[in-house]
């Protein structure tokens, strides 16, 4: 397991993805609230580039005609078929127990400590000013 | 269940079966005469009403499909004799129950206030001709399914008498079954322990196949098929099996066949548009097995018993068939009411298990059998 530097903390915004590559792997970075997470940019469906996929909500009714807007923004929507994942687990509403896409751990680390211990940042300037985002992986 | 190698009416082996489907028909409309409040009955007889039958034009009385030939009566549309329904088939197979669902053109009127009261003639008469003359005999509430207030009133009526044990509709009405303005229909059966059950057949306010008119009847009775399909599509997408967690609907006479597919292409759909009917937080399939149940006959069964081991599989439970006789339609010969090739175990479930699971009604220790 290495760690990797895969963004600067401040280049992703609340609401948005930043698509990375690790290990020749394509991992979506999101931002909800102020915590990172990170998901495989492939839906397990039929293989989509499931982080390109509009960010949404979970949308509910206990019963038909009570609406509910749960959850905003921590859904991602797969742009092929439209099933949906939770950004923060990767586990599918539709089928929660067998389809999910694999989670990936982001870490805000500064600087500071990133330039003592090892670590790959293959595009990534690090400099002890500043946060990062980092997937060990 | 007796030895079901036996085939003598002592001891068959559906010997304390519970028929989900018998048809108990109106002779002549004069029968019903007696049955309506005076009111309608001088509506029926200024209008020379007591001269039309009435038979919904889907089930001619004369169409071959619709009296099996040995259980044809000297006069009469089949169906319309007691001791003739006792002889062929309560006496025979020794069913412990039947429920007698009543098609009468009642159902499809277009004026809601005579829908109801032919309704209401139609109930009182099974009650007191059939239900009172033979403890063995159940049947289902006809209602005017185009008012669903004037349903309610008669199913209130009705429900007192524990004897009812359903509520009939029609796959194809006016509406989608599932859409809200049936939702009192649907409100009032929980409420009683009364499954709906959905008979084949349609108002014809619409073609029966979504392309339009069909020619013949090969066309029509296939299609009611998609029927089926589309009424149950409504059901669950309109979510009214959320709304009303303790229903339980029985389509009756609907084949069975086509419920595997169709259920992998709801199943498949949802997923990517869950978020159109957030109520439906299940896959479709699960739904559809935890509520709704199917009648056997006809059994649009594949040729041959492996296939029908398939189908089974694919159908997912071993809960949702029911077993029924269509009586006096012509679907079996002799007494092979039953597909071959079900386990012995599994007809135990569909004669008995499944039925009285489906109708709480069927188990009432408190019902006071009238002979
Ligand atoms: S590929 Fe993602 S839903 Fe089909």
């Amino acid at each position: 397991m290495t760690r990797h530097v895969v963004a600067k903390a401040e280049e992703i915004q609340a609401g948005t993805c930043k698509i990375v590559t690790v290990k020749g792997r394509e991992i979506g970075i999101f931002k909800v609230g102020d915590d990172f997470y990170g998901l495989i940019n492939r839906c397990p469906h039929q293989g989509a580039p499931l982080c390109r996929g509009e960010i949404v909500s979970r949308l509910v009714a206990p019963t038909p005609g009570d609406y509910r807007l749960t959850r905003p923004g921590e859904m991602i929507r797969c742009p092929w078929h439209c099933w949906e994942y939770d950004i923060r687990t990767g586990q599918s509403l539709c089928d929660p127990n067998s389809v999910h896409a694999r989670a990936f751990d982001v870490a805000v680390e500064p600087g500071k400590t990133l330039v003592e211990g090892p670590f790959v940042a293959e595009s990534v300037q690090v400099t002890v000013e500043e946060s990062y985002l980092v997937v060990t992986m | 269940m007796a030895d079901p190698s036996g085939d003598s009416p002592t001891d068959h082996h559906l010997t304390g079966a519970i028929d989900c489907d018998v048809h108990p028909a109106v002779p002549t409309t004069r029968a019903l005469l007696p049955y309506f409040d005076d009111y309608w009955r001088e509506h029926v007889l200024r209008r020379g009403l007591e001269r039309e039958n009435f038979e919904p034009s889907s089930y001619p009385v004369n169409a071959p499909i619709n009296g099996r030939p040995d259980w044809h009566l000297p006069s009469g549309p089949p169906g319309s004799s007691l001791q003739a329904l006792q002889s062929h088939l309560l006496d025979r197979l020794r069913p412990s129950r039947a429920i007698c669902n009543v098609i009468h053109g009642a159902q499809v009127m277009l004026s809601e206030d005579l829908s109801a009261a032919f309704c209401r003639a139609l109930n009182n008469w099974i009650k007191a001709e059939w239900l009172d003359r033979d403890p063995r005999l159940r049947a289902s509430i006809v209602v005017p399914p185009h008012s669903a207030e004037l349903a309610v009133e008669e199913i209130e009526r009705i429900a007192p008498d524990h004897r009812f044990v359903q509520v009939q509709l029609l796959a194809m009405a006016e509406l989608p079954l599932g859409r809200r303005q049936n939702w009192p229909i649907y409100k009032a059966a929980e409420a009683h322990g009364l499954p709906i059950g959905i008979h084949a057949g349609s108002s014809f306010r619409h073609p029966p196949s979504a392309l339009g008119w069909p020619s013949y009847y090969l066309e029509d009775y296939v299609s009611q098929a998609q029927g089926f399909q589309a009424a149950l599509n409504s059901l669950v997408s309109e979510g009214v099996f959320v709304k009303f967690p303790d229903l339980k609907v029985v389509l009756i006479e609907s084949g069975v066949t086509w419920l595997p597919a169709s259920l992998w292409r709801l199943d498949k759909t949802w997923r990517g548009v869950r978020a159109e009917v957030p109520w439906l937080e299940q896959q479709p399939t699960e739904t559809v097995r935890k509520h709704v149940r199917l009648t056997m006959q006809p059994f649009d069964a594949p040729p041959t018993e492996k296939q029908l081991q398939t189908l089974l599989e694919q159908l997912g439970s071993d809960r949702m068939l029911l077993f029924s006789s269509d009586y006096p339609h012509w679907h079996f010969d002799g007494d092979d009411a039953l597909p071959s090739g079900l386990s012995a175990e599994l007809i135990q479930k569909i004669c008995v298990d499944n039925p009285l699971e489906t109708y709480p009604r069927l188990k009432d220790p408190a019902l006071k059998e009238t002979t």
